[in-house]
């Protein structure tokens, strides 16, 4: 059997040596090293102390040892990281943004630390749409009461809204995240989020405002401001209790006027697009005279507002 | 025949023995020659880029492309579950429906009243830039699509909408009322549901099986925006 020589395959010879030197050897997976790190998010509101700090810091640095090197920031597995999430965890972080619970944090038993880009991005998306859509269909519910306002499509209204939802969506949180990195120094006990975090924390809780719109075409007066103060408060309850660990630890005036300027500033967002997108143009304004085109819109508006304010 | 040997193992339990083992001792007699022939099916429809597409009239050309945007359109608008659509991918055919679908949706003059449908260029970017974004994602969720063969897909499924535009603008010529409004509405509703099946026919095997609905929900949204630019159009 000479030739059984020449047929044996070294790598095969290799491999056997090496198995035999260590027949206990196994494979870690990635779902063993997760698994502590749900089990700290399992931890109950009051004890958002030290433990959680400490756990926290041994958690990452087993998960870095375990995990390869970060692809970098120019490589398309680098932001591929951001969008590995399953329709299962995007439908579980929803719920999480509608039915914030004063224990639970958002941040820390709905993302595990593993914020992602999806579903910020195509719910500013869905809501930027749903937006001009349904201020549209309230024009062509207004025409039927009465026939003398004139319809249009306005489809500048679809640009407006997309710029409106994608900059609060993306400006504020990172605002947010600069202050919370600045003022990281005084906090001792719970780290500040990543700035995808926030992201995160934003993007999930502007969910609550889709089937909000969708349910401002009821053309009833305070049944659409109903609607829009219960959305805005479960909205921002959301926000607040994602931001309340974190902020705790600061000094009093300070958080108070963070929360007070996040509160703020969604209760402006949620007005400003109420009043912008759901008032229907009088008549006078849908045929401007030729010198007028060159005012910037913004100058019409103030006086539709003062117009249907009076009216309504 | 060619046979194996192996040595007869006698108990892993006795003595620990490294694994494969027994491959070394396997042979092959030498009796038996292998011979034969390889051969390697010619594919037929190789497209030769050499002088003989050079020298083919420019009619032969454009009736070539022309017939294989003509397949795909066929196999939209009627949708099985076939690879032509990806495995051939080109973009004349969504570029072609984008232009038209972008030129009958237009404002019809440029000093008409300032606020009221898209112009060209909005219509044609929302067009290409919700299909490359559509594109990006399923890329980013780990589906195993190219970027070409995805925007292929998403441009040859506006074709219903596109039918649905040229349906709703001979109905238009008739006399507005509720019945028109009506017929428009169904309309489109059944091109917007005939373009979402086409689209996903041919999607949603590239995705895995958890994130299907994450990659079909964004191209859902794309349609639907199309479609509502398609029922609002209203000649001025």
């Amino acid at each position: 059997m000479a030739a059984a020589d020449e047929l044996t395959f070294h790598e095969f010879q290799e491999a056997t040596d090496l198995l035999a030197e260590t027949p206990d050897a196994s494979t870690t997976s990635r779902s063993d090293q997760l698994t502590p790190q749900g089990h700290v998010s399992v931890d109950l509101g009051d004890s958002y102390g030290a433990e959680d700090e400490v756990e926290e810091e041994s958690d990452k640095a087993a998960l870095l040892q375990g995990e390869q090197q970060q692809p970098g920031f120019w490589t398309f597995a680098y932001y591929q990281s951001f969008f590995d999430v399953d329709t299962s965890q995007v439908l579980d972080r929803i719920k999480g943004s509608l039915l914030p619970w004063p224990g639970h944090n958002f941040v820390r038993h709905r993302l595990r630390n593993r914020p992602d880009l999806y579903g910020p991005f195509w719910i500013c998306a869905t809501l930027a749409f749903v937006l001009a859509i349904t201020g549209n269909l309230t024009l062509v519910l207004a025409q039927r009461r009465d026939p003398t306002i004139h319809y249009s499509p306005q489809f500048h209204k679809v640009t407006v809204a997309s710029v409106t939802i994608y900059c609060y969506a993306g400006l504020v949180p990172l605002a947010l995240w600069g202050f919370l990195q600045w003022r990281k120094g005084i906090r001792e006990r719970m780290g500040p989020y990543t700035f995808l975090e926030t992201v995160c924390v934003y993007g999930y809780s502007l969910f609550v405002f889709i089937p909000t719109v969708i349910l401002w075409l009821i053309p009833v007066p305070w049944l659409q401001w109903l609607f829009g103060v219960l959305a805005l408060a479960l909205s921002s309850t959301g926000l607040v209790s994602a931001l309340w660990p974190v902020v705790r630890e600061d000094t009093r005036p300070a958080a108070g006027a963070l929360l007070s300027t996040v509160v703020l500033l969604h209760t402006l967002l949620a007005l400003g697009c109420k009043l912008y997108f759901f008032q229907p143009l009088p008549v006078e304004h849908v045929v401007p005279p030729p010198h007028a085109m060159d005012l910037p819109p913004t100058t019409l508006l103030p006086s539709t507002l003062s117009r249907s304010l009076a009216t309504t | 025949m060619a046979e194996a040997t192996e040595s007869a193992g006698d108990g892993g339990a006795a003595s620990p023995r490294p694994l494969f083992a027994g491959l070394s001792d396997i042979t092959i007699s030498q009796d038996i020659p292998i011979e034969g022939e390889i051969t390697i099916p010619m594919r037929s429809r190789i497209r030769e880029f050499d002088s003989s597409t050079l020298n083919e009239s420019v009619q032969n050309t454009i009736m070539r492309d022309l017939k294989a945007v003509g397949k795909k359109f066929m196999h939209v608008l009627y949708p099985r579950k076939s690879n032509t659509l990806l495995r051939d991918w080109d973009l004349w055919g969504p570029l072609f429906l984008c232009v038209i679908l972008a030129l009958m949706l237009q404002r019809d003059a440029v000093d008409s009243e300032k606020y009221g449908g898209p112009q060209f260029a909005e219509v044609f970017v929302t067009l290409w830039f919700g299909a490359v974004t559509i594109t990006l994602n399923s890329k980013l969720l780990g589906g195993n699509i190219s970027v070409f063969q995805s925007l292929c897909v998403l441009g040859y499924c506006i074709l219903p909408l596109t039918v649905a535009m040229l349906i709703c603008r001979l109905v238009l010529l008739v006399e507005l009322g509720p019945v028109n409004f009506l017929v428009r509405l169904l309309v489109v509703i059944l091109m917007f549901a005939w373009s979402v099946v086409a689209s996903t026919a041919f999607l949603a095997d590239s995705q895995p099986p958890n994130r299907k609905t994450l990659a079909v929900y964004p191209v859902c949204l794309f349609y639907f925006v199309i479609s509502w630019m398609v029922l609002t159009f209203t000649p001025q």
